[in-house]
């Protein structure tokens, strides 16, 4: 018999037994689909988790007083007791660096915001107009904090608070008081929204003189740092601290971070477990191939006649064999092909519930999803099959 | 033609040995119409699975058509039955999910036989047993005359030597056995040599030739 007949008599045989065969190719079609749904979340997780951090900076390193006791570590971690603190000169220090490519000082405050009757308590960093480019921020009207205008009094604000005050959309230009003085708004900052729980549609911008002014200090909250490339992350990061270390009188009081070791922790845990879901669902798969093998020892049970009668009519053990693994092979395929369909459709409703996850399968996930369904459903038919092509066939056709 | 020489089968039913056929010598010339009959458990369906390579001697010598067949492999076997032999069942042995024509189609596919030869071959063998408006349905739809005539046709499609039908009437009432025989026998003056294993003493009249079967020996053969 011919390979095409194979197919074509195994194909014939799994349509004829439909409740069977749709009960079978569901199961398989589970299995696949949850390989692909669970890679798909836990590659968005991933993905999720990657993209805020990318949206915080390129090559970003930070730079905040004290040391931290243990390595690593979150940007917004409360640190203990700080001998010394950071300073502007320090930042112009550090900015000297070949490594840095430039550099943005820090501060943090919250003050009142007050224009034409209205008031309300505002998030305000001060800093210079390199934070723009260094943090991935843009503007969607007027200029950021000019180069060289530090001792100038103007303020970049968040898009929700220039439209809580001015709702008319004449922004540039206007004065807005913050704590007592009075600034002129530069610019206005694009809508981005949340990123790593901070929102910056929410925030107002002044120079980094009037922020230490308007916070009666002389130190920094952080400096962030753009190191030239990737490659000079680490060296950026090991120079930064040396030169710290000599200005601070030897003293090791600061902590260096770089986005990119929690990235990459993050980013190792994510795939772990991402990984790991996929080696859960693949259970099920394995669980399906079970139940082919079970459903293809009862088909040979149910059908020992047929195949007695098969080798009377002089059909060779090897065309028998080769039928049964291509039944089996028909399930497996159409279950695969149902599963994989079912898992883009399932991962395609969880981006559409929910849009900030970028739930996509991953490649290697459907690849090994549907190859694990073919292969145990191939697996799971040899013994059967092997059963059918040993029967005796004056035995079978006698139906016992 | 068919040779068996000093052929014995032997079952075991626990500590019990059965002889199915006990030193059975046979030759059976081509073009034969030959019954054999006997009571049950005689050995007549074991000569017969014997003669049709479906069962293997335990001792003796079969030759078939002039080459020694005893000790072929499985596959040279099968190879054998498909070119050579066609069974005729009891109970069809159709298979219900596939039509009349496709049933008939089977030993073709096996034999490796191209799409388009395969139709016009089976077409031929609907008209040739009067099944042409039968040819789409399943054996469910069929009355037993006409399963039997699909089950005919698939076992000559290829133009066997030899017919062995196992009590091809035993499902059948009288009066269509009676037309199945006659379309056996049809067969038989085209040439095939025709062996039945019956119960049926009229059914045995038939034959030109009769052998008489009772434990595993052969007690009669006569022409």
């Amino acid at each position: 018999m011919n390979l095409r007949d194979t197919l074509t008599l195994s194909c014939q045989t799994v349509v004829s037994y439909r409740t069977r065969s749709l009960l079978i190719v569901l199961a398989i079609a589970l299995g696949v689909a949850a390989v692909v749904v669970l890679t798909a979340l836990g590659e968005g997780a991933r993905r999720y988790v990657v993209g805020q951090f990318s949206s915080l900076g390129t090559n970003l390193v930070i730079v905040l007083p004290g040391r931290a006791e243990t390595s690593g570590g979150f940007p917004g971690a409360a640190l203990g007791q700080t001998p010394r603190d950071l300073t502007l000169d320090d930042a112009r220090f550090i900015s000297h660096l070949p490594q840095v490519k430039r550099y943005a000082p820090l501060n943090v405050g919250v003050a009142e915001l007050s224009a034409g009757g209205k008031l309300r308590e505002v998030t305000v960093l001060g800093s210079t107009v390199e934070l723009l480019p260094i943090r991935h921020m843009k503007l969607s009207q007027g200029s950021f904090l000019a180069p060289g205008s530090e001792r100038s009094a103007q303020i970049v604000l968040g898009s929700v608070l220039a439209h809580e005050f001015f709702p008319d959309g004449k922004v540039i230009g206007q004065r807005i008081r913050l704590g007592d003085s009075r600034f002129l708004v530069s610019g206005v900052l694009a809508v981005q929204g949340e990123s790593m729980g901070f929102n910056s549609d929410e925030i107002a911008i002044i120079p980094v003189d009037y922020a230490q002014e308007l916070f009666n200090t002389n130190t920094l909250f952080r400096i962030l740092v753009e190191a030239r490339s990737r490659n000079d992350i680490e060296p950026a990061k090991a120079a930064i601290a040396h030169a710290l270390k000599l200005r601070h009188d030897g003293e090791e009081d600061v902590t260096v971070i770089t986005q990119d070791a929690i990235l990459a922790t993050f980013d190792r845990i994510l795939r772990a477990l991402t990984l790991g879901v996929a080696g859960i669902a693949a259970i099920s798969l394995a669980v399906a191939g079970i139940l082919v093998m079970n459903v293809m020892l009862v088909a040979v049970a149910q059908r020992t006649s047929e195949i007695g009668l098969l080798k009377a009519l002089g059909a060779p053990a090897a065309d028998i064999r080769r039928l049964f693994f291509a039944e089996a092979l028909w399930l497996s395929l159409a279950g695969g092909a149902i599963g994989y369909a079912l898992g883009n459709l399932g991962a395609w409703g969880i981006r559409l519930a929910y849009p900030t996850l970028p739930a996509w399968p991953p490649v290697w996930a459907s690849v090994a999803g549907v190859a694990t369904a073919l292969i145990t459903g191939i697996l799971a038919s040899l013994l059967p099959a092997a059963r059918a092509a040993r029967l005796d066939p004056v035995l079978a056709l006698s139906g016992k | 033609m068919i040779r068996l020489n000093a052929i014995t089968r032997v079952f075991r039913m626990g500590d019990q040995e059965v002889r199915a056929l006990n030193g059975v010598s046979l030759d059976i010339a081509s073009g034969e119409y030959v019954s054999i009959m006997g009571p049950s458990g005689s050995g007549k369906s074991t000569l017969l699975n014997v003669v049709g390579l479906l069962d293997r001697p335990d001792s003796g010598r079969y030759e078939l058509d002039g080459s020694d067949v005893t000790d072929l492999s499985e596959t040279e076997r099968a190879r054998v039955r498909r070119e050579k032999i066609g069974f005729v069942f009891q109970s069809f042995h159709l298979v219900p999910r596939l039509t009349a024509a496709e049933n008939i189609e089977l030993p073709l596919m096996l034999e490796g036989i191209a799409p388009a030869e395969r139709k016009s071959r089976v077409d031929a063998a609907l008209d040739a047993f009067d099944l042409k408006d039968r040819a789409r349905h399943r054996p469910a739809e069929l009355s037993g005359g006409q399963r039997q005539r699909v089950a005919i046709a698939r076992a000559t499609i290829l133009r066997p030597t030899a017919l062995l039908a196992d009590e091809p009437t035993g499902n059948l009432d009288h009066r269509i056995g009676a037309e199945v025989m006659a379309l056996l026998e049809g067969l038989h003056h085209a040439g095939t040599t025709l062996i039945v294993v019956t119960h049926d003493r009229e059914l045995g009249a038939r034959a030109h030739r009769h052998i008489a079967m009772r434990d595993g020996e052969i007690v009669g053969d006569e022409k």
